[in-house]
């Protein structure tokens, strides 16, 4: 017996097919991550801890009728040739009542959730992707509180009731005062017990993730989408790596400047592109509020590869050199094409790092492209 | 459902009062359990399909998935559930109203009468809930000993299938050893004669004759089922070569499926005589001044019709107020179908007074089809504004096709005939004299849908081993659907003038 087995077995009653259900689904959801990956429809949808992922209904198939071969019958105003409102229910169960569930409807979509522990998690087999060493820095401790103590002061609204009983039967039936035949229970102050908090050290892996995206012209709506979910799946599996996950954004054209998220998104420049401004704006973030000892760094950086010039390229490739690429876990770069062509920073990139292993460029041609780009980003596990 | 409540006091006091009413009115009924349940339970059981325990499956899980979803969301309540059982169990929603209790309960009463006195519940195990259960121990175990994917694959399989039966099923009482014949059926007889006349009694050339018959019976009776067989289940089960456990699976499916059977052909009978009850029962001293508004409010939403739907409720109880009606007035028999004079039929009553005593024959003896087809007259379709829909592929949408009452009869009569699924019987089980399986879906009008068609026939062939084949219309034509395990074929039958077997198949 699978160990999936003993888990089935181990759950009785709907929770067990109720489970059984969401792992068909979840392995639905699995073996077409691919598609998922590249739908990007999951931002909208993201709540919290869980993204609701639309999969389409599974189905027991059988011999029956198209739904559109067979017409129906009605009740209500009209003459022949009038649209019939809304499909054809055949159970008026609307009001609620009927001795038996409704039965299976069409090619309806359903609407899962999954947390997003989950969905890295598929991400992570799938693309076979390596856990991530966290880089030093074990020393460095928080403090987590958690209400799992008692205590015999605090305010009412933590009052534990039944310990404070349970102190106040135990100090009855100790003095004698407990009567099994009445058995009334009366604390008193000292018998009180409130909740409390436990402190528990944790040591401490943070990443701070810091995006920069080329706004120039030539970057359309389409480009941006794809940087957006590839950058969805970039959180998704940094934030299952790391406890602590900082994200940075980045915009730059000809000049750069730090934008928050939804900006990240949506801004749209018309000037040319001077990639190294951003990598200096980077590098001056860095500095000032992530010590490189104790923060992994990742730095993604996308744009459509047309740098203004060539001095401007040497300059990017100089700070890559000498800092951004000592003090990062990973640099990547990944070019989003468009349909003005490709531009050369990806040549660039190529040969002057060629031994480089922090460094990792990417082509994205399409969406069907952000599946193997978040494959190639991670795949060294740092 | 160890959960599961007993009623509290008030409820009980009520059950006892709304009990007696029922039988008061007349009502012949299987005592009911009442239990109080909260939604999620309730849920849970109405996934479960009203018992607590069933073999697990995980299409239960998605409809507690969708039954919890859309309670979340408020689009949709259970109120109540009963079960076919005797005693009936029926669960009550904890946070119900005091009003809604009581009106589900008479409600209940209504359902409780219909399932111990509608002949097409007579075949119906009442002690379901002890075989659910048992099934539920048995699936569980060949889980244990084969593994949970394998044995949930073949009830997949099993359920794929499970609409594929014979509504009269329970009623047939077939021959209990199939194809047992005389020891000498198979030598050709002699008329007895003198021996030198032999030669002139029994010619050799009728001999021969009388021998290549004989041959000729004995391999159409080894490679057909004597008929066309309806209930393709048990002919699977009869004749698949399946293992143990595999048949026991198929045969729970197919108990359950023929147990839910007469509940899908009464729905629009049991609904209404539920209905039609609850609504007099409630009505008749139940209800306090201030409860009355409440009332109407739930039971017109149980009512309403949607714009362009048809409600089984509403239909339902019309339908038996109709039939009252005329049988009170004497609108019935020959004088009156005769009757052309509208001013006189419009003022016909004879006082027949018959109307009660009609509709407890009614609730007896028919099922929905029987039930539109015998009762559904041309005035009660124009006073409820009855129409039939079709899709119109030019307009890509549902269009009201006619108001006439004929055709629209004809519609909801077709929609009904064999519990609304296609008939598709076995005809053929050692097709090409290959031990290949043909089916034929006898065409009414609709086409099956294709993509069902082709997963179907993939689980069809997975219990049979050897190909399987379905005939039936696609876009108008003849076609055989065949799957051999590997690939799907699909022949054109029309091109061949012979439309069985003849013509070679062409690889599409």
């Amino acid at each position: 017996m699978g160990e999936d087995d003993k888990r089935l077995f181990s759950m009785s009653g709907i929770k067990r097919n109720h489970s059984r259900f969401l792992d068909i689904v979840k392995g639905k959801i699995r073996s077409n991550l691919k598609d998922f990956v590249s739908q990007g429809e999951m931002h909208g949808r993201q709540g919290g801890e869980t993204v609701s992922i639309p999969v389409p209904q599974i189905d027991l198939p059988r011999f029956t009728y198209g739904t559109r071969q067979r017409g129906g019958t009605g009740q209500g105003e009209g003459k022949p040739g009038d649209p019939v409102s809304g499909e054809e229910s055949e159970d008026g169960d609307q009001a609620g009542q009927g001795e038996k569930a409704g039965s299976e409807s069409g090619d309806h979509e359903i609407e899962v959730e999954v947390s997003l522990e989950e969905l890295a998690e598929m991400l992570g087999q799938e693309l076979e992707l390596p856990r991530i060493e966290p880089k030093g820095s074990k020393d460095i401790t928080s403090r987590a509180h958690k209400y799992t103590d008692i205590r015999p002061v605090g305010p009412q609204s933590l009052r534990h009731f039944k310990r404070t009983y349970r102190e106040a039967l135990k100090r009855q039936v100790a003095s004698g005062i407990y009567n099994p035949k009445n058995p009334v229970i009366i604390p008193i102050k000292s018998d009180m017990r409130f909740r409390s908090w436990a402190e528990s050290p944790r040591p401490q892996t943070n990443a701070v993730i810091i995006y920069m995206m080329d706004v120039s012209g030539s970057m359309g709506d389409e480009q941006k989408a794809i940087v957006r979910t590839t950058a969805f799946w970039i959180d998704t599996w940094l934030k299952h790596q790391y406890k602590g996950v900082n994200r940075r954004f980045i915009i730059h054209d000809a000049a750069a400047k730090e934008v928050d998220e939804d900006t990240f998104f949506k801004t749209r420049e018309n000037g040319g592109t001077l990639i190294s401004t951003a990598y200096k704006l980077a590098l001056d973030i860095l500095d000032k509020d992530y010590p490189v000892d104790d923060w992994n760094v990742y730095l993604f950086h996308f744009s459509d590869g047309d740098n203004w010039s060539n001095e401007d390229t040497k300059l990017c490739i100089d700070l890559m050199r000498e800092r951004m690429l000592p003090m990062s876990n990973q640099f990547a770069y990944g070019q989003v094409e468009s349909r003005y062509g490709s531009g050369q920073f990806f040549k660039d990139l190529a040969e002057n790092f060629q031994e480089e292993e922090k460094l990792v460029t990417t082509r994205i041609s399409g969406r069907d492209d952000i599946y193997s780009a978040i494959g190639r980003f991670f795949k060294a596990g740092r | 459902m160890s959960t599961a409540r007993s009623l509290p006091q008030e409820l009980i006091e009520w059950r006892d009062i709304i009990r007696k009413r029922a039988v008061e009115v007349g009502l012949d009924f299987f005592e009911v359990t009442f239990e109080m349940v909260d939604y999620i339970e309730m849920n849970e059981l109405a996934a479960l399909g009203g018992f607590p325990t069933r073999y697990p499956h995980w299409r239960f899980g998605m409809e507690f998935d969708k039954l919890s979803k859309s309670y979340a969301y408020g689009l949709s309540k259970i109120y109540e559930m009963v079960i076919n059982t005797d005693p009936c169990y029926a669960y009550l929603l904890t946070s119900n109203a005091l009003m809604d209790q009581k009106l589900v309960m008479a409600h209940v009463y209504g359902h409780s009468d219909f399932f111990k006195n509608n002949v097409y519940f007579a075949h119906t195990d009442r002690r379901m809930l002890d075989r659910m259960a048992n099934h539920a121990v048995k699936v569980r175990r060949y889980q244990e000993q084969y593994g949970v994917d394998v044995v949930e694959e073949f009830v997949d399989c099993c359920l794929s299938l499970d609409n594929l039966l014979d509504p009269h099923a329970a009623a047939i009482k077939r021959d209990s050893v199939p194809g047992k014949k005389p020891a000498d059926a198979d030598t050709v007889k002699k008329i007895p004669t003198k021996s030198y006349l032999d030669k002139y009694i029994n010619p050799v050339e009728y001999l021969d004759e009388q021998k290549r018959k004989i041959e000729a019976n004995r391999v159409q009776e080894a490679s057909f089922p004597a008929r066309p067989q309806r209930d393709v289940l048990n002919f699977l089960l009869q004749n698949a070569p399946l293992e143990n456990w595999q048949r026991e699976c198929l045969q729970i499916v197919r108990d359950e499926a023929l147990y839910y059977l007469p509940q899908g052909q009464t729905k629009i009978m049991n609904e209404g005589w539920a209905s039609y009850w609850h609504a007099k029962i409630m009505t008749g001293g139940i209800l306090n001044d201030s409860e009355i508004i409440d009332f109407a409010d739930v039971h017109s939403g149980t009512m309403a019709v949607q714009p362009g739907g048809l409600n089984p409720y509403k239909l339902g109880i019309e339908l038996f107020r109709d039939i009252e009606d005329r049988w009170n007035r004497g609108r019935f028999g020959r004088e009156w179908e005769e009757c052309n004079d509208i001013t006189k039929k419009e003022s016909w009553d004879t006082k027949a007074g018959k109307g009660l005593e009609k509709i407890f024959e009614v609730r007896k003896l028919y099922s929905d089809l029987t039930f539109i087809d015998e009762f559904l007259t041309e005035d009660f379709c124009r006073r409820n504004k009855m129409f039939s829909f079709g899709f119109n592929k030019r307009s890509q949408r549902y269009e009201i096709e006619s108001l006439e009452f004929n055709k629209v009869k004809q519609q909801l009569l077709s929609q009904l005939t064999n519990f609304g699924q296609p008939v598709i019987e076995v005809v053929n089980a050692n097709y090409k004299n290959r031990g290949e399986l043909l089916l034929i879906h006898r065409f009414d009008g609709a086409e099956l849908r294709e993509d069902y068609a082709q997963k179907t026939l993939t689980n069809l062939q997975k219990l049979w081993h050897r190909p399987v084949s379905i005939e039936t219309l696609v876009e108008g034509k003849t076609m055989r659907l065949s799957y051999d395990g590997t690939n799907f074929h699909e022949d054109d039958l029309q091109e061949s003038l012979s439309p069985d077997s003849a013509a070679g198949p062409k690889q599409k």
